[in-house]
């Protein structure tokens, strides 16, 4: 009689399935910080980090080795625990987030029949991070970082949620899996373009990069909620940025544009190809954009953004209802 | 008429992405420097040399204008006469380019165009003490950018082998005792 009975085994293909997901995604986010550079110079003329190994990539480890070197500084004025524990909140929020997406045909972390909602609370619990990083640093900036931050995610949050809801109302099911299989002849985006444009900026809003940065803002906040932070800490927070970029991407990836579905390439590679695509797309919208000033970006949310999501989901269930 | 605007204003977001977007294939400004160098222009102020004059003896009269009007002090000489025909020159010179801000004003103040800036930039040093240039690292040879200026020609010093009035351009001289109305 051996340990290794079925379902032992079953258990040691998911943990090793989980792992190389969580790798996976921590060492994109990783790259994509190299990435970013080099993008951002491409589209300002310049050449941006070229010269560490090959095209740069030594890049990243070089920041690396910088950041871990660094003294981990906690101002005196802070609250300890707090200050200590949201950069991993953080992190960790938006790296579960992922597990319940479909990387490919049963590549997953977990199946559960509510990813959409899980994702959603996941996302939900992230703006703790941001809120109590900000509120433990005991400095104005950080705490202005913080609240709007907060305010920022509870009104975007609001329509993302309803923006989903079009794509769940057409596949019928919150589940990631069923919503990439239904979307077998038709991608999502097409009937649910208002819906991709809704969610899309809603996902800018949730990683809060440029153009909606508005919780950092270098020039209203110097750097917001992170402003107290140093050395690792930052580093979490802004790992867990880039975690958020890939996260959201693989997720627009999913909702709207058929997951891992494509023809000739295997599917993991369609979703490595969608999810880039969106990955360079938030850089360029870092690239292009103006930040938008804070009450005409919650007027967005509140008075344009809202009642269209409101719209689509009722428009979407109508015609769900009336074809049958 | 809200709407229009929303509309115009997401247009222009859109028209945006895409003009930065075109930037991709357009020529990148930056210059990949060590293995393309930058144009630098004649008088780029760079590297400060110590010029002589067409035949062969220092410019410098080591009058101290340069170390006077040197905003950061970086410059010290100490004056000297030749014995043989009294000509001034410095003893030593001295640079410390880890203070120059290479801002030209001792090009500028220098009466005998002995001290100039030269289009070379590259003078990194891994030891902060090598940035002290002395004399013998100043010297050049040459004339630098002006070839034919000689100051001890045309100034009215005398020094042994030309008395006054015998400089360029320079009439003899008139004593005022002689000189009536």
């Amino acid at each position: 009689m051996s340990i290794f009975t079925p379902e032992v085994i079953a258990i040691i293909i998911g943990v090793v399935k989980a792992i190389v997901i969580l790798l996976g995604v921590v060492i994109v986010s990783a790259l994509m910080i190299w990435w970013e550079r080099r993008l951002l110079g491409f589209w300002q003329d310049r050449w941006g980090p070229n010269r560490v190994w090959f095209l740069g990539i030594g890049q990243v480890v070089a920041d690396m080795v910088k950041i871990f070197m660094k003294e981990d500084w906690i101002p005196r004025f802070v609250d300890k625990p707090v200050f200590i524990v949201a950069p991993a909140v953080s992190m960790t929020t938006m790296l579960m987030a992922f597990a319940v997406i479909p990387v490919a045909p049963g590549w997953r972390v977990i199946n559960i029949n509510v990813g959409a909602l899980y994702f959603l609370a996941m996302v939900s619990l992230s703006v703790y991070a941001v809120m109590l990083g900000g509120w433990s640093s005991n400095s104005k900036y950080a705490l202005l970082g913080g609240v709007r931050a907060a305010a920022q995610m509870m009104s975007y949050e609001v329509f993302m949620g309803l923006a989903m809801m079009g794509v769940v109302v057409e596949a019928g099911s919150f589940s990631f899996d069923k919503i990439v299989a239904a979307q077998h002849g038709l991608w999502y985006v097409v009937p649910q373009f208002l819906g991709f444009l809704l969610f899309l900026t809603a996902g800018v809003a949730a990683t809060h990069r440029a153009p909606f940065d508005i919780p950092e803002a270098e020039q209203e906040l110097t750097a917001g909620y992170h402003t107290e932070y140093s050395g690792m800490k930052f580093g979490m927070f802004f790992v867990a940025e880039y975690v958020a970029i890939t996260l959201v991407s693989a997720l627009i990836a999913t909702l709207f544009f058929g997951g891992w579905q494509g023809p000739w390439l295997p599917p993991a590679a369609w979703f490595v190809i969608k999810t880039g695509f969106f990955m360079c797309f938030f850089i360029l919208l870092r690239a292009a954009l103006p930040r938008p000033r804070y009450d005409h970006f919650m007027e967005g949310g509140w008075k344009v953004m809202l009642p269209l999501a409101l719209a689509n989901v009722l428009v979407t269930g109508a015609v769900v209802l009336a074809v049958g | 008429m809200r709407v229009w605007l929303i509309l115009e204003g997401v247009w222009s977001n859109v028209v945006t992405l895409w003009l930065i977007f075109a930037h991709l294939w357009r020529h990148k400004d930056t210059i990949s420097y060590p293995e393309t160098m930058p144009y630098l222009p004649p008088r780029y102020r760079g590297r400060i040399i110590l010029t002589r004059d067409p035949d062969g003896d220092e410019r410098c009269v080591a009058c101290n204008l340069c170390a006077v009007v040197c905003p950061v002090s970086c410059i010290s000489l100490q004056k000297a006469e030749r014995p043989e025909d009294g000509r001034w020159y410095p003893e030593w010179f001295r640079i410390n380019f880890s203070r120059c801000i290479f801002c030209g004003f001792c090009e500028e103040a220098c009466p005998t165009n002995a001290i100039q800036l030269t289009p070379d930039f590259e003078m990194s040093e891994y030891d902060r003490q090598n940035m002290v240039y002395e004399k013998e690292h100043l010297l050049i040879s040459g004339t630098g950018k002006y070839h034919d200026y000689n100051f001890y020609r045309v100034a009215g010093k005398s020094i042994a082998g030309k008395p006054k009035g015998a400089g360029e351009n320079e009439a003899a001289p008139i004593s005022v005792k002689t000189l009536m109305p």
